[in-house]
């Protein structure tokens, strides 16, 4: 798999790949200030994976939009650091950012059926972005189009080279999605939900497709998703998301075996397991996520959380380290007995 | 799916083969479902129109070179408000003047108004749009509400009044129409800008490191170019209506520069008459040639709109 596009295989020196610190994201919205991120710090390093975890409306997309620098500069106001290999890029204008974007950083969207431009080929969406940041003649651009098609699997690139968006599958469409963000070879991979328009089947080749490319690239990788099942085999490290807070944050096998916050477990127990007998209800987080406008004074999950306390109510936790290095949670009152991960639900301990 | 090598799959196989570059195999062997040809056709009904268009457009650009008398030469030897015949394929008006021949180059002034005027208003309204509509803000306000406010004012009167002192020039008319016809370009053309702005690929786009300019002119611009073209010809029709509305009240091209206006004002008072006073004809012709270009202009923005929606899918 050598291309024109292919990296080096990067040496680990110096700053990490991604860092970001305290980041927080607002919109002023006719109600008040809408904090829809507060407060979120991480850190990646090249050729890992990072699972960005959570229900819709925590904050997750917005997240990994102010970490592109694609948030609506008028509309959201962002504080923070967001530092990409150790240079400040927050807030960073949108001429210096495009030196970054495409080359060094790429983002898959979430609904292949509206990120492709209708009414522009697959080839010209590809090679696009190679003519401009590669400098690639058309010839070259068209070699590397192609070969980039049969890398993410698409069958016979040549004659897909030509066709329209609508006459490709969505399974298909978002190969040449993900073909389009590798083009330049970048080094950082944000993919938004890149898997929720998709049926199941193709979700796994979808994920399997992004974990191969990336492990091949050794790019780092964020995963933004809603489902804990996707990221558990295919992170090393998770974050836990709840109302522009960070949850939880653990080394994936970590978080597994020892998670610590009500809701980490509440997400997983609504994940439907395969050896369910039939007709088992799906278990659902009772309430909805909190008004972002003015939440309440305490844990954010406390209305919702079946282990509540009135500490809950009245005080805010905060990000706590646990026992084993790497993880933290933001619980007063953290699950202390390791959650079933198996076929089992809920009945004790392991 | 690796085994379904038929006789169209195996043909579709050798055209790509001879086509520049090599035939990659994927990774499920070579499979090919083809493109689906596009199965949509502009249709007979199209062409004919099309081409009469494109005819009236060659005929008005060569009409010198044609064998007509020059539309201002009086044939005396031929008959007053003389009826179609050999001589004079279309008749002759009141001052002997070969009807056919000035239908001919009075084409030119209702071309040159309609497709200038408008061509005007797309750079004076539509170029403005998109950048207002994809960077928004202050600029988009303003120019939002200039195009309001020239849109108030009812445009054949401006037109009117302007050219009742700036003069009645072919340039000067189609000018003044071109800045007039803009507000509304603007309009149509920043309401579609707005809808394609805020797409996910525009986004995406903007994710690969494209420029403001080149995700305006690559991404957005083919995607509203289908309505700037059925539009932009529907306003070529209205900016003919327009000049042939001044014309008939004497406002455009002065006499005795031809143009279909000016020949039904001419016409209109030969309406009725004794014989050889009266002539028919001086109106029904200008009349019949300004339908035809403006219905056809129709038919082909039409069927131009919907044959370029590559997203418009027939199940």
């Amino acid at each position: 798999m050598s291309t024109p596009a292919d990296p080096p295989v990067a040496t680990q020196v110096g700053p990490p790949l991604l860092t970001v610190d305290d980041l927080k994201v607002s919109f002023a919205t006719p109600q008040g200030e809408l904090r829809a991120v507060q407060g979120v710090s991480l850190t990646l390093e090249q050729g890992k994976t990072l699972g960005i975890v959570g229900e819709s409306g925590s904050g997750k997309t917005v997240l990994s939009r102010a970490i592109m620098g694609l948030l609506p500069r008028q509309s959201a106001t962002q504080t923070g650091s967001v530092r990409y290999k150790g240079e400040e890029i927050l807030n960073a204008s949108n001429k210096d950012l495009r030196r970054l974007w495409g080359s060094e950083i790429a983002m898959v969207f979430q609904d292949p059926m509206t990120s492709l431009n209708p009414v522009l080929r697959i080839g010209h969406q590809i090679t696009e972005s190679l003519k401009i940041h590669l400098k690639l003649s058309r010839s070259e651009a068209k070699e590397t189009a192609l070969s980039l098609l049969m890398q993410v699997g698409i069958p016979s690139p040549v004659e897909r080279f030509d066709a329209y968006p609508n006459q490709l599958s969505g399974g298909m469409r978002q190969r040449v999605i993900i073909a389009i963000a590798l083009a330049c070879a970048p080094r950082l991979l944000m993919a938004d939900e890149p898997t929720t328009g998709l049926d199941v089947t193709v979700q796994a080749q979808i994920l399997d497709l992004l974990s191969t490319l990336q492990r091949d690239r050794q790019m780092g990788m964020v995963l933004v998703t809603h489902d804990l099942g996707v990221v558990a085999t295919r992170t090393d490290e998770i974050i836990v998301m709840y109302a522009g807070n960070v949850v939880e944050r653990a080394p994936t096998n970590v978080l597994f075996s020892q998670m610590a916050m009500p809701y980490t477990e509440a997400l997983l127990r609504s994940i439907p397991r395969i050896g369910n007998p039939s007709h088992t209800r799906l278990v659902a987080i009772d309430g909805r996520p909190p008004d972002l406008i003015s939440p309440p004074p305490g844990c954010p999950f406390a209305p919702r959380c079946p282990y509540v306390q009135d500490k809950c109510r009245s005080e805010k936790p905060l990000l706590v380290e646990g026992a084993v290095p790497g993880h933290s949670y933001a619980c007063w009152y953290p699950l202390s007995e390791p959650v079933s991960v198996g076929l089992r639900s809920g009945s004790g301990a392991e | 799916m690796t085994d379904m090598i038929s006789p169209e799959t195996a043909s579709t196989a050798g055209a790509a083969a001879a086509a520049p570059g090599l035939l990659f195999a994927g990774p499920e062997g070579v499979v090919l479902l083809g493109v689906a040809p596009t199965s949509k056709k502009l249709g007979l009904f199209f062409w004919f129109c099309a081409g009469w268009i494109g005819l009236i457009i060659v005929v008005a650009i060569f009409a010198n070179l044609l064998p007509l008398p020059k539309p201002n030469f009086q044939n005396f030897s031929a008959p007053q408000n003389g009826s179609p015949g050999l001589g004079h394929l279309l008749g002759t008006d009141d001052l002997n003047r070969d009807i056919f021949s000035r239908l001919l180059y009075g084409a030119r002034v209702s071309l040159v108004v309609g497709f200038g005027g408008t061509g005007i208003g797309l750079v004076l309204g539509g170029i403005p749009a998109m950048f207002s509509a994809y960077r928004r803000g202050r600029v988009d306000t303003f120019l939002n509400t200039v195009s309001y406010a020239v849109l108030a004012f009812p445009a054949l009167v401006a037109v009117i009044a302007i050219g009742s002192f700036w003069g009645h020039d072919l340039w000067k008319i189609t000018l003044v129409i071109g800045v007039f016809s803009a507000p509304v370009i603007f309009r149509v053309v920043r309401a579609s800008t707005l809808s394609y702005a805020s797409r996910d690929f525009v986004m995406a786009a903007k994710a690969l490191g494209a420029s403001d300019s080149r995700i305006l002119a690559r991404e957005i611009f083919p995607n509203i170019l289908p309505t700037i073209v059925s539009f932009g010809l529907i306003a070529v029709a209205t900016v003919i209506v327009l000049e042939g509305t001044l014309a008939f009240l004497g406002l455009s091209v002065p006499p005795p520069t031809p143009s279909w206006g000016n020949m039904l004002n001419e016409g209109a008072g030969l309406l009725s008459g004794g014989p050889g006073q009266s002539n028919p004809w001086l109106v029904i012709f200008p009349a019949a040639a300004m339908f035809s270009l403006l219905f056809t202009l129709n038919v082909v923005a039409d069927k131009l709109r919907s044959f370029f929606d590559v997203t418009e899918v027939k199940l």
